[in-house]
């Protein structure tokens, strides 16, 4: 109970938050570090669109506490850009119209890295199927598939 | 979700000393099923006794008996756990359907067989396998361990410390999707350990069951199309709007022989 | 940073400008914004779904940590909140106005839906308002609850609204029930059909929100929120706040995470939010939880209907006669009157020409979420019922499923049907063989027996869908019982140094506006795109305008085609002067005006110049500066149509049906951007094969209590769920505005819900089954027929 201090390591940068036991991480961000790019669509853990990366791996920042992530490297979407330089799955997105209204896309892109770090360049099925914890009410997908793997390509010309 | 308090103990002593001290103290492992439980405002809890990164939970290695797995692995480790996936590779490929990706990230399979979801997956892997669930107090039969849905064994003060399977190649792990939730509809866990068949059940929503006559059936050397025949009791089902009790019974036969048949 | 330098061209798929700040995290959503002196709503809400509210205890609530107050319904109509407006006069076909139930925006004295907002608390923070929000005490009595469409006009039904008997809003009629009778009387073969069109829940992922901040000093009050139509909206709020005029008001949508029709409503729980800041002046901001959304965003469709459609021998349609009962939920919300009957039966002759139609709506209460406009709103259920129809009648007949449809095709346009609305443009045949090529029609034989060697039953089932967009002309609408101000309205400033701001009423969410507006204007001026901001959203700084929903792009991009058109031929006006030449000598072409009289050239950047200097030309004749505005009525709908083709594998031992193929042809007229309409055919048809088999807002018909409240228990499609599209174009250009665009956004969710369906009845060669096909649903047909 009550406020406690935290640690945590956000987008490269060492940050405090003092929050009460059960901010969950997804307020974390966005209330107290007004990183308001990770989003929240629902309060049953499904939709997706809160998705960071929790040291590398992506994980639903509404589902954790902000305790729990306390002294943790956190990836936001703030964070996938370096400067004015597109992340390639950012950029992906834009050229394949992989997003609408816009609102699922941070966590769609922050999955979508995370799904190219696991598997490399996966093929669409695979996309598809990674993309399970991911809601999103205006593209049908499609776009956002191809995206991704647009996106896996181009990562992996870089790495 | 209610205000509550967090304590990150350094050992499993020191987790269960602040469980002594605070009876309205819950456990929480990667949380994926109690944060959503919590955020409903379910349940209410004093404080919340993180468990998740102590590490003699978090490895998994080799025994005698096959393979042993701390409860503090996620669902995404074990199911890229190397040990896992050539001792008993239906396992690893039941950890990487559980939920999805994110989800697999946080899950433990501890948190996960503790909390005994009527549908959730490791459950049927744990039956069918006759797999032992340590604790910090004793080791127990998994036919000992679960107790109905959302009810197991352990006691106050007591924690899953590790969960020990046979290795076994040939099982097959099968989930009928709930088109909403997409958990388990129904789940079957099918597994020939040397002659003996084993078939254990999830979804029905009375916790996972065995389904004896039907290992039986397997067990005298029939075909496994005469599955369709073999007793299954409508009890151990129940329904609700994703599907009748008489549905999931019929989908529990149906991927039951599917699960056989990819049996060598 | 990706910078669209080139210029933009109508046709061409050009990326889209609004994903920069999107797909980087900078968005800016309305639960972004906090203010200064920031409060926050939650409300307490009914467990139940009818009861009388017998007291209200907030004792206890309002000494908790944070809260600084606590608001009744009824404080807050003691203090002038009147009741929620209805956006639609609909009148039943005797005349009488429709019954209307009053609707506070927090209940007074009766719940009639679970969920329905009680009381409103506003605390420090998100967490305390709603910790006390649980600790408010109200005690119900418990009312009998009716879900179920037949059983609530029937005689004893539990009633929800005082006066109105038997929870019947209005019976409304379009068409000759004489000439259907004599169609009937005529017909050697008809066809009968029972069906439900089940319920939708929106689900846009950004849930509702709203922020309001008000000065008590200055009477002025600024609104952020998630809409559809801030300018509409502006309007709404003065009336229920009691302002002085629109003046005192600021509404401002600024990135929207979705509409779909759920985010154009006026709904209760927003007026409740403003009214209470007026009262407390500090800014009050309360952003739904998805489990809110799920009980009290508008839902959609719900229909109970019966249709006949009479044929001759060679199936020829001769009348068609319909009767629906249109669930409205507990209210009349602000346009599911028009919905259910002016967006529904009108388009019941579809693709067809069927010389007799008698259409009969009731609109009927039930303790049920108010039901309101949703992605396609009617056309949908329109369109269902229609290509239902035309599938029996191919049965019936013993005809393929295309012939039935070739045999009644309308072939003449402009087509007056007998139900109002006259069709623009379209080819129907041509989209049909369009789509059919597309989905290698020809070859489903050998790929239905290819199924079959695996044990699995392959149907293919078409749709062809037509429906109405761009809504206007406003005469047209007020005459039905609208308000009218169906234009829309835009200005383009352009500023000396050549960058141009193009302001307009509608409302982008998704649609790609900024994109596709640039682009246009970019071509007519021939500038960069990057030298072009679209401006929506804000009534501070569009002045007038009516919001996006039924596919409106086509009525906002001509107004602002008429505002370059003015903004060019000012220019020729000032370029005149420059080269002094005469004006008559003057054309402006790719950016360029010159004349044959002169071997001079004027960019169109130094004559912007030129218009704000205003020392080149004489200001008694020509005004200094470059702005235009326009306000574009469209002369009547626009009416896209297309031919849906799905075909569905069916695992008869589950009953789990898998979309293996879907292709259309569609006809939305000429295009603007293609890559951009792709991606909203994609989305229309996801949510129409969704709607087929998976969603479904199921109420407990024993208590009323919402039983898919969640993402647990609504089956929402996945990435996974679906195969790729097959899409073409087939366009018809439409003669009713400048750019012939007809719309898109709706389209896939009105074309698919039939295709699908008649797939999977083709699959089990039967004649209907009820959307969601469920997989149980279908394992229980299979099952009864192996026994029979």
């Amino acid at each position: 109970m009550g406020m406690s201090r935290i640690e945590l390591r956000v987008n490269g940068r060492d940050v405090e938050v003092e929050a009460d036991g059960r901010t969950l991480l997804t307020h974390a961000l966005r209330d107290h570090l007004r990183l308001t790019g990770t989003h929240i669509g629902c309060d049953t853990s499904q939709c997706g669109a809160c998705t960071v990366h929790v040291d590398g791996k992506a994980v639903k920042s509404c589902t954790m506490l902000a305790v729990q992530a306390a002294g943790c490297d956190i990836l936001t979407i703030e964070g996938l850009a370096s400067g004015r330089e597109l992340h390639p799955m950012q950029a992906a997105f834009n050229d394949f119209h992989g997003l609408q209204c816009g609102f699922c896309t941070p966590g769609m892109i922050m999955m979508a890295v995370d799904i190219v770090n696991r598997h490399g360049r996966p093929d669409e099925a695979t996309v598809r199927a990674e993309l399970e914890g991911n809601l999103c009410r205006c593209t049908g997908y499609h776009n956002i598939i191809k995206a991704v793997c647009a996106g896996a390509e181009r990562m992996g010309e870089m790495a | 979700m209610y205000d509550l308090g967090y304590s990150r103990p350094a050992s499993i002593a020191e987790a269960l000393e602040l469980l002594q001290q605070d009876d309205m103290a819950q456990l929480i492992s990667g949380g994926q099923t109690l944060m959503p439980v919590l955020r409903a405002r379910l349940a209410a809890p004093s404080q919340l006794v993180d468990i998740a990164r102590l590490d003699d939970l978090r490895q998994i290695r080799l025994i005698d008996l096959g393979i042993e797995i701390g409860a503090g692995m996620t669902h995404a480790e074990v199911a890229a756990s190397p040990i896992v996936r050539a001792k008993v590779p239906a396992l690893a490929a039941l950890a990487g359907g559980i939920g999805d990706a994110q989800i697999r990230h946080r899950g433990t399979i501890g948190g996960s067989i503790a909390n005994n979801d009527p549908a959730a997956c490791y459950p049927s892997a744990v039956i069918a396998l006759g797999a032992r669930v340590k604790t910090n107090l004793r080791m127990l039969d998994a036919e000992a361990f679960f107790a109905g849905m959302f009810t197991t064994a352990l006691e106050p003060g007591e924690i899953v410390t590790a969960v020990q399977f046979p290795a076994c190649v040939e099982a097959c792990y099968l989930k009928f999707r709930n088109p909403a939730s997409r958990f388990a509809l129904v789940g079957v866990f099918a597994a020939r350990l040397g002659s003996e068949h084993r078939i254990a059940i999830i979804g029905g929503g009375n916790g996972v069951f065995r389904w004896h006559e039907a290992e039986q059936h397997l067990d005298r050397g029939a075909d496994i199309d005469g599955l369709d025949a073999v007793p299954l009791d409508l009890s151990n089902f129940t329904g609700d709007i994703h599907g009748s009790a008489e549905y999931r019974r019929h989908i529990a036969t149906v991927i039951t022989r599917r699960a056989l048949a990819t049996l060598s | 940073m990706n910078e669209t330098v080139s210029n933009g061209k109508f046709g061409q798929s050009v990326k889209r400008v609004e994903d920069a700040r999107l797909i980087t995290g900078r968005g800016r959503f309305v639960d972004d914004l906090v203010f200064l002196g920031q409060t926050y709503a939650a409300f307490v809400r009914s467990p139940y779904a009818h009861a009388a509210i017998a007291g209200i205890d907030l004792a206890s609530a309002q000494d908790m940590p944070g809260v600084i107050r606590i608001f009744t319904g009824r404080e807050l109509a003691d203090a002038g909140l009147p009741p929620l407006p209805s956006g639609w006069n609909l009148s039943s076909t005797d005349g009488t106005p429709a019954r209307v139930g009053l609707h506070h925006a927090l209940a007074v004295d009766a719940i009639r839906f679970v969920g329905e907002p009680v009381a409103l608390v506003i605390a420090e923070t998100r967490d305390q308002a709603r910790d006390a929000a649980d600790a408010v005490l109200v005690e119900y009595q418990e009312l009998p609850t009716v879900v179920d469409l037949a059983a609530a006009i029937a005689d004893g039904a539990p009633q929800l609204h005082d006066g109105i008997a038997q929870n019947r809003a209005f019976e409304w009629e379009i068409g000759s029930s004489a000439e259907v009778e004599a169609a009937f009387a005529a017909a050697t073969r008809r066809v009968t059909l029972n069906l439900r069109n089940n319920r939708l829940i929106p689900n846009a992922i950004e849930p509702r929100a709203i922020n309001v901040q008000w000065s008590a000093f200055d009477q002025a009050m600024t609104i952020h929120l998630t809409h559809q139509n801030p300018i509409g909206m502006r309007g709404f709020f003065a009336f229920m706040l009691g302002l002085p005029s629109e003046n005192n008001l600021r509404v401002v949508s600024p990135d929207v995470g979705g509409g779909f029709g759920s985010k154009a409503p006026a709904y209760a729980e927003e007026f409740a939010v403003a009214f209470a800041a007026k009262m407390l002046d500090r800014p009050v901001k309360w952003t739904a939880e998805r489990s809110e959304s799920f009980l009290t965003d508008a839902h959609g469709r719900d229909h109970l209907t019966t249709a006949e459609l009479a044929m001759d021998d060679d199936g020829r349609f001769l009348g068609l006669r319909v009767h629906t009962l249109a669930n409205l939920g507990a209210y009349i919300s602000t346009s599911n009157a028009l919905v259910v009957s002016y967006m529904y039966a009108t388009m019941l002759s579809g693709q067809y020409a069927i010389p007799a139609i008698h259409a009969r709506v009731e609109g009927v209460y039930t303790n049920t979420c108010p039901v309101d406009a949703y992605r396609g709103a009617g056309r949908p259920e329109a369109a269902y019922l229609i290509e239902r129809l035309a599938n029996l009648a191919a049965r019936e007949i013993g005809v393929d499923q295309a012939e039935i449809r070739r045999r009644n095709f309308i072939r003449q346009f402009p087509y007056q049907t007998p139900l109002i609305y006259c069709y623009d443009s379209g080819d129907y045949e041509g989209c049909l063989d369009a789509a059919l090529g597309l989905a290698d029609y020809a070859g489903f034989g050998a790929r239905k027996a290819e199924s079959q060697a695996r044990g699995k039953l392959r149907g293919i089932g078409l749709s062809a869908y037509v429906e109405a967009c761009g809504i206007g002309p406003s005469k047209l609408l007020a005459s039905l019982g609208g308000g009218g101000a169906m234009w829309e309205s835009c200005e383009i400033r352009v500023q000396p140094g050549g960058s141009i701001e193009v302001l307009t009423g509608a409302h982008n969410h998704g649609q790609g506006h900024q994109t596709v507006y640039a682009q246009i204007v970019s071509e007519r001026f021939g500038v960069p795109m990057n030298s072009i901001n679209v401006v929506q959203g804000d009534t501070d700084r569009i002045q007038a305008g009516t919001g996006t929903y039924g596919s409106r792009a086509s009525v906002g991009l001509s107004a602002a085609v008429h505002s370059c058109d003015k903004i060019v031929a000012k220019g020729r006006a000032i370029v005149a002067h420059m080269l002094e030449v005469d004006l008559a000598d003057v054309v402006f072409a790719d950016g360029i005006y010159s004349s044959a009289a002169s071997n001079r050239t004027v960019a169109f950047v130094e004559m912007a110049q030129a218009a704000h200097g205003a020392a080149s030309f004489p200001t008694d004749q020509i005004e200094p500066g470059l702005v235009a505005t326009s306000f574009f009525d469209p002369p009547n709908f626009t009416y896209p149509a297309g031919v849906h083709v799905c075909e569905v594998e069916i695992d008869p031992e589950t009953g789990v049906v898998e979309v293996v193929a879907f292709n259309a042809a569609d006809d939305f007229g000429n295009v603007a951007n293609p890559l951009i309409v792709e991606g909203q055919v994609h989305g229309g048809v996801t949510q129409g094969i969704a709607q087929a088999l998976w969603e479904n807002a199921l109420y407990d018909p024993d208590n009323a209590q919402l039983m898919t409240a969640s993402y647990m228990d609504y089956g929402m499609p996945r990435a996974d769920s679906l195969p790729e599209f097959g899409l073409c174009f087939w366009p018809s250009p439409t003669p009713v505005n400048p750019l012939g665009m007809k719309g898109c956004g709706e389209a896939g969710a009105i074309g698919a819900p039939p295709a699908v369906i008649n797939a999977v009845c083709d699959a089990l060669g039967m004649d209907h089954i009820d959307m969601p096909a469920s997989s149980e649903k279908i394992w229980q047909l299979c099952r009864a027929r192996e026994n029979s």
